[in-house]
């Protein structure tokens, strides 16, 4: 205590420039505070509203043709080939860039796995196999007449289907089961009359792809509407923004080229490699321009618009919110739940059951909500909607189980494992559709069975419904050892969600993950806030606390006890 | 605090008996600024208790997103505060009150546990220099030392994990810095209450108390320190 009349100055000065900086302090994070709920994403990203009644793609149609003047399209088509002609006297390379394409060969060569994937390969957890069902499932290849899934599909140019992508849907529509081919007399199919299509309506009507363009086999993958993926069906064709922002008229009105943009007939944005954590940054940690990165990504992913920090504003909020960009993929927030827009999706098959007749004749179930429930030809199902997803560490990459991989019963097998885990730079926690299925295996080698379904001979399980023989006769078409023995496991099937990104404001909850029993309840390998314990810490902690209030109050009685004695 | 006089040595304040003439006068021990700061700390670190432990998934009367907001504003806020008082404890000297000293913390601890039960007084008379019992000053001490420092560092690294443990995919780091924090937390609970407790221990209930909300205190002086304290600093004695 010497000086203290300095002290004193000081000490005043000290107090007022205190004052001065706290109020500041505080004030300037209050702003942040009043912004809570303004964090909202990049204005950068919505698009304008739409100019012509077209959707919006990758690039802005030029309009400077209108195919119902050309002559060559006025002619009395009388099948699709002869379409695929007239375009092609135009658009002279269209055909041979289509056939480049994985819609043109099912065919996708993974580098990273080293597996050969692609339709016409692989075996999935809903229809199992094209191979024998051809003319069945190739009504939805780009192309016409391909019956044989051992053999390439045809070359001629004329079997390109122009028509599936580019005609407006009112014209055209591929017969379900003529190898891609539509029905210009009236037919039926299923026993109800199928759509006739007009083909020189169809040829005129051309424009750039329109989402029911792509949604005509999309949505309707797996067998029915909304069947396999969950995230696309029907209902994306006029979407309401809570379904799907960007799809919705009234939001981004985007056709699914605006993100899947590729060009020269080749669409990037296939599940069979996808990037998970899209890299959004430079070397040097600064964000890349969208452009940039829509050239450096073959798909466009969120980050391309939305970039790696998207919820904007300097509030605390979207720091927050940013700071989860690095784990957790945007999806997962975005889309609280799939199968919204009213179509139910398949979330299990059960093959195994399959086959059962009702007087010798085949018959369909429906459960209470209207939704298949049974079917002799494909067996018990259960469909849903409004599902939330299920949730993983997820890189991108998948390894499928091939038809040469024996695989483990002891528990459900899955088809298609995901690469990726928290310790995995490359992964992020994405929402998944997770499918349950019961399908056939050889019984000895273990491995993955064709089934013969589809056809008009005997041995195809849709006519005669006999496993053994549908089985037998899959595996011989394909050449495939059997051992003549088969039986039904479970299997799982991964489908990642990405469409039907809901309105900001109807994004998943923080609770709904930071809490215990929550969403991300089993992901793995990192710390959730609010979700997980320190068990040690909490029993020392708590202890730790009870033990203080045990001292206090012990320490309280003697003093209330010992109180008269003190006053003496 | 009684009849016990005190020519003690500045340095520890033990009390030892004299027979020198001692005054019973309202001294401002508590300046406004210390005031402020201890009452704003205690909202704070109230506030960071509720939401830290509300975000810990122990208590959920807010909803989680809340939690967080306010965890983290109240703890930039308190942060500021935290190197503001650091900044005038060293400017106004206030310093001397908090360094720890083991000279007679035993027998405070051991007046707390036997002697306040027989009325006897308490053996550590507080002075002008040093207003904390050596209990007090260690309690401070760590927290002002170890318990804060602890939660801050490790609390300003669990908000911008995102910006140390970028695009590593190492989760161990953060597992222990959420641990760290936890640790501070704990310990901060479990002082408060003690502290809390400990303030009620004064000559009545709200003794300590009151003086830390008008910042006087009855205290007993020499008559040194009253001479001192009228000539240098009037405005701190009634
Ligand atoms: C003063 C500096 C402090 C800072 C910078 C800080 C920062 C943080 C941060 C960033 C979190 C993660 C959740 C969130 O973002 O809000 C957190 C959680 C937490 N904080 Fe603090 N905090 C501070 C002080 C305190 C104090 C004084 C207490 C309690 C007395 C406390 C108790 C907790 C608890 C219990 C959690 C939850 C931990 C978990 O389970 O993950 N914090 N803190």
């Amino acid at each position: 205590m010497t000086d203290h009349a300095a002290f004193r100055g000081l000490g005043q000065a000290f107090r007022l420039a205190s004052a001065a900086v706290l109020l500041t302090a505080l004030t300037s994070i209050s702003g942040p505070v009043i912004g809570w709920s303004k964090a909202y994403a990049s204005p950068t990203a919505t698009a304008d509203k739409p100019s012509t009644e077209k959707q919006i793609t990758g690039k802005k149609p030029g309009e400077t043709a209108d195919h119902s003047k050309f002559e060559i399209l006025q002619q009395d088509f009388k099948s699709g080939p002869e379409v695929t002609k007239a375009c092609l006297s135009c658009h002279t390379e269209a055909a041979t860039q289509v056939h480049d394409s994985i819609h043109w060969k099912w065919e996708y060569d993974n580098e990273k796995t080293g597996q050969k994937l692609g339709k016409r390969y692989v075996i999935n957890a809903f229809c199992g196999n094209v191979a024998s069902n051809e003319a069945r499932c190739t009504s939805c290849h780009a192309g016409y007449g391909w019956t044989d899934m051992r053999k390439d599909p045809p070359a001629a140019p004329e079997a390109v289907d122009c028509l599936v992508c580019h005609a407006d849907t009112q014209y055209y529509k591929k017969f379900p089961a003529k190898a891609g081919l539509p029905i210009t007399e009236p037919m039926d199919f299923n026993g109800k009359p199928f759509k006739v299509s007009n083909l020189i309506e169809a040829a005129q009507s051309v424009s750039l792809p329109q989402r029911d363009n792509c949604g005509a086999c999309h949505y309707y993958g797996g067998g029915g509407d909304g069947v396999k993926h969950g995230d696309i069906d029907s209902s994306l064709n006029k979407p309401s923004k809570d379904l799907d922002v960007h799809m919705a008229a009234d939001g981004g009105n985007m056709a699914c080229s605006a993100c899947h943009s590729g060009s020269g007939h080749v669409w990037p944005g296939s599940r069979y490699d996808m990037e998970a954590k899209p890299q959004a940054r430079d070397d040097e940690g600064k964000k890349l321009p969208s452009f940039a990165m829509r050239r450096m990504n073959e798909t466009a992913s969120c980050e391309s618009c939305h970039t790696d920090a998207p919820h904007q504003g300097k509030t605390l909020e979207a720091i927050k919110l940013n700071n989860h960009t690095d784990t957790v993929a945007c999806q997962t927030c975005h889309i609280p739940e799939f199968a919204r827009g009213g179509v139910a999706t398949k979330m299990l098959w059960d093959w195994s059951t399959a086959g059962k007749l009702k007087d010798g004749k085949p018959f369909a179930l429906k459960d209470d909500k209207g939704h298949p429930s049974y079917d002799s030809k494909k067996g018990d199902f259960i469909y849903e909607e409004n599902v939330k997803p299920t949730y993983s560490w997820f890189n991108g990459q998948f390894t499928y189980v091939t038809d040469n991989d024996p695989v483990d019963t002891s528990k459900p097998v899955i088809l298609n494992a995901l690469g990726g885990s928290a310790n995995d730079e490359t992964a992020r926690i994405w929402p998944f559709k997770l499918m349950h299925t019961k399908q056939p295996i050889d019984a000895e080698s273990k491995k993955l069975v064709y089934m013969h379904l589809f056809g008009k001979d005997s041995d195809a399980f849709w006519k005669s419904f006999d496993w053994p023989n549908a089985i037998k006769a899959g595996q011989e078409y394909m050449g495939k050892d059997y051992s003549g023995k088969f039986e039904f496991i479970e299997t799982r099937m991964w489908w990642p969600i990405t469409h039907m990104v809901a309105p900001s404001d109807k994004a998943v909850q923080c609770e709904e993950c930071h809490s215990k029993g929550g969403r991300l309840e089993g992901i793995e390998g990192v710390y959730i806030p609010g979700r997980d314990d320190m068990p040690l810490i909490n029993w020392l902690g708590y202890g730790l606390i009870i033990l203080t209030i045990l001292g206090v109050a012990i320490h309280t009685i003697f003093r209330i006890a010992t109180r008269k004695q003190r006053q003496h | 605090m009684t009849d016990m006089t005190s020519a003690s040595s500045p340095a520890t304040g033990k009390a030892e008996s004299s027979k020198a003439k001692t005054f019973h006068r309202k001294v401002k021990n508590y300046s406004r600024y210390e005031r402020f700061w201890h009452w704003s700390q205690a909202i704070l670190i109230f506030t960071l208790a509720f939401s830290g432990f509300t975000v810990h998934g122990t208590i959920r009367f807010i909803p989680f997103a809340t939690a967080v907001m306010i965890h983290d504003i109240a703890a930039f806020v308190l942060i500021f505060l935290w190197l503001f008082t650091a900044f005038w404890t060293f400017t106004t000297g206030q310093w001397r009150h908090f360094v720890p000293t083991n000279a007679g913390l035993w027998d405070v601890i051991m007046h707390y546990l036997v002697g306040m039960m027989r009325g006897q007084p308490h053996p550590y008379k507080r002075t002008l220099s040093r207003k904390q019992n050596p209990l007090q000053s260690f309690a401070y001490f760590s927290i002002m030392t170890v318990v804060g420092p602890l939660l801050w560092l490790s609390g300003l690294a669990y908000m911008f994990y995102s910006f140390w443990e970028g695009n590593s995919g190492n989760n161990d780091i953060f597992s222990l810095v959420v641990l760290l924090h936890l640790i501070g937390a704990f310990l901060m609970v479990a002082f408060v209450i003690g502290h809390i407790y400990m303030v009620t221990t004064g000559k009545t209930l709200i003794h300590y108390t009151k003086a830390m909300i008008t910042g006087f205190e009855d205290m007993e002086l020499t008559e040194a320190e009253v001479t001192y304290l009228e000539t240098h600093e009037p405005d701190r004695i009634k």
